[in-house]
């Protein structure tokens, strides 16, 4: 049976724009998914922003309630048993937000505790193991104001676990954090399988989803557009190879010639520091680095390689297409 | 085995309601805005009226003023905390977790309406001691038994009538604009700071039906001498009444809240 099942989930936004004359406007974030994840298994949900991925958790939390469809967290429906689901479940969001800032870590684990009904007895054991687990045990007395970014994400992941809950859902969890805190908190997630959670992960990090995920979803303007494993999805575009080039400067013009180049399937940028990274897909065995740095007659270019498509890659086919 | 829906029994109630009144109290009173707000705007408000009662020749009701002005800085501590405070956990992402936790939401949101009408005992303390430092007004309370029953009976009354606003609160982003402009009309009509035979007869009924005009009632007749007894049944019936409907109305607002996606700041 499975953990976690979505059955055309959909989700409607209402809004209003407009001063004087206001205007109602719909939007879509979630058009209709569906997927299924197993005991013990931690499967990833990817998207670029706004693509649906946070409205899909908060749904499946009980924090939302679906515009049409059907959700079941071990077998409840997160609209008639929402008490039961959020019972059953922890979860983590990212960023900064979420905790009482003028109080101790320590404070805020003990007030979730009493809300999550932790045992009165088994409260201090609970709250030292997962202080233990994410590694803030000897600061947790310090207020959360002081704590770095990284501290509060292992603060918020030792929240959502205080309950022992069987399925966690983490929503972009090491967003803001620094390589280091990332790492252990990527190595805390991937031990949280190991004791027989199971996970519902959204990311940006396609590295951060092929290391850890059993399975992985991508979600674009609201549609499930794939589903598999990371291999699964990488084999999309195994037939593909990719030219990276380093670029400072270039315009949206030059990034349209590349696109019209014969035999290139896509074109991303992404923006590293002060430069910018133009990955450029093409079928395997055709060689275009020569006629696309002609494209970019004039501007001023870095490194440029020649690499096996990644996890990345075919995310970005998919959400290209999309 | 999560517990968190199980065992809702007498016991559980109580720790929920205890815990989360300590922690929301120490929450606010680590707020130095808050604390300043509290205390500072009632002396102000006391310091105006001692000097009014005393222009009109009515220094003998120097500790009726200052205990309607204390009563004015609990009701606007409620108002504001009810309002403010709601705002500030959906724009600090804590209103989402308490919604999501796994208890009924009316017992995650009576500590903290009661939590910040007990700050407001803060405003009560800096008016009396404000008026005997300055005023030499006399701290003598005639029925001290009644008066400690009076006090709390106020702050409970206060704190659920805090439910019913906050429950609007928690749906609507912009709510606590409302609650503004709460805070002078109740001042006036639950007799803070005039009495309530100087204003117009159809505004009686609303003061009935709102606690403060019990709770500084029961406060004022506990601490002058009279019969304080009555108001402060008056300020737990109410009290009772207002929780009840602040359980129904947070219970239809949280399911639309979840429905029109307002519990987040986007």
């Amino acid at each position: 049976m499975s953990v976690v099942e979505a059955v055309g989930l959909r989700r409607t936004y209402h809004t209003t724009t407009g001063v004087l004359r206001r205007q109602a406007i719909e939007v879509e974030a979630v058009r209709g998914i569906s997927f299924e994840i197993a005991k013990g298994e931690l499967f990833g949900l990817l998207g670029p922003n706004g693509a649906g991925k946070t409205t899909t958790i908060k749904m499946l939390i009980t924090l939302l309630l679906p515009t049409a469809g059907t959700a079941r967290v071990l077998g409840l429906d997160v609209v008639a048993d929402a008490r039961l689901v959020r019972a059953s479940i922890g979860y983590v969001f990212g960023g900064d937000r979420g905790l009482y800032e003028r109080l101790s870590g320590l404070d805020n684990l003990r007030y979730f505790a009493e809300l999550y009904g932790v045992d009165p007895r088994e409260q201090r054991g609970r709250i030292g193991a997962v202080l233990d687990l994410v590694g803030l045990t000897g600061r947790e007395r310090e207020r959360v104001e002081g704590y770095s970014r990284g501290m509060r994400q292992r603060l918020h992941v030792a929240r959502g676990l205080l309950h022992d809950p069987p399925v966690v859902f983490l929503d972009e969890p090491t967003i803001g954090v620094d390589p280091v805190g990332a790492r252990e908190l990527r190595a805390t997630i991937a031990a949280l399988t190991h004791v027989g959670k199971t996970v519902l992960l959204t990311t940006h990090y396609m590295f951060e989803a092929d290391s850890l995920c059993d399975r992985v979803a991508v979600i674009a303007n609201g549609h499930l557009v794939a589903q598999g494993t990371p291999r699964d999805l990488k084999a999309r575009v195994a037939d593909r190879t990719v030219v990276e080039i380093e670029t400072f400067g270039v315009g949206d013009d030059a990034i349209g010639k590349l696109r019209a180049v014969p035999g290139v399937a896509s074109v991303s940028v992404s923006e590293r520091d002060h430069a910018q990274v133009i990955s450029v897909q093409s079928a395997k065995g055709v060689e275009l680095t020569q006629t696309l740095l002609g494209r970019l007659n004039g501007a001023r270019v870095g490194r440029v390689a020649v690499r096996e498509p990644t996890l990345e890659d075919a995310y970005v086919d998919l959400v290209t297409e999309a | 085995m999560p517990t968190g829906a199980a065992g809702l029994g007498p016991a559980r109630v109580t720790r929920l309601l205890l815990a989360g009144w300590a922690f929301h109290l120490k929450s606010l009173s680590l707020s130095t805005f808050f604390i300043l707000t509290s205390a500072i705007q009632p002396v102000i408000f006391a310091s105006i009226a001692f000097y009014m009662f005393r222009a009109g020749g009515h220094a003998p009701t120097l500790l009726y003023a200052a205990i309607g002005a204390g009563l004015m800085g609990i009701w606007s501590t409620t108002l504001f905390g009810s309002g403010g405070s709601i705002q500030w956990q959906r724009y600090q992402g804590t209103l989402e977790l308490l919604v999501a936790a796994p208890v009924p939401f009316v017992l995650v949101l009576v500590p903290l309406t009661l939590a910040t009408a007990t700050i407001g005992i803060y405003s009560l303390t800096a008016t009396l001691l404000w008026g005997w430092l300055l005023f030499d007004i006399p701290l003598r309370i005639v029925h001290p038994l009644e008066f400690a029953v009076a006090v709390p009976a106020t702050v409970v009354g206060l704190g659920l009538l805090g439910l019913v606003l906050a429950s609007s609160f928690v749906l609507y982003r912009h709510a606590n604009a409302l609650a503004n402009l709460l805070e002078y009309p109740v001042w006036l009509a639950t007799g803070l700071l005039v009495p309530l035979s100087l204003l117009p007869g159809w505004t009686h009924p609303i003061a009935w039906a709102l606690a403060p005009t019990w709770g500084v009632r029961a406060i004022r007749e506990a601490a002058l001498g009279g019969e304080p007894l009555p108001a402060i049944l008056a300020c737990v019936g109410l009290a009772a009444a207002y929780a009840v409907i602040g359980t129904v109305l947070l219970a239809h607002f949280e399911r639309l809240a979840r429905d029109r996606a307002t519990l987040a700041l986007t």
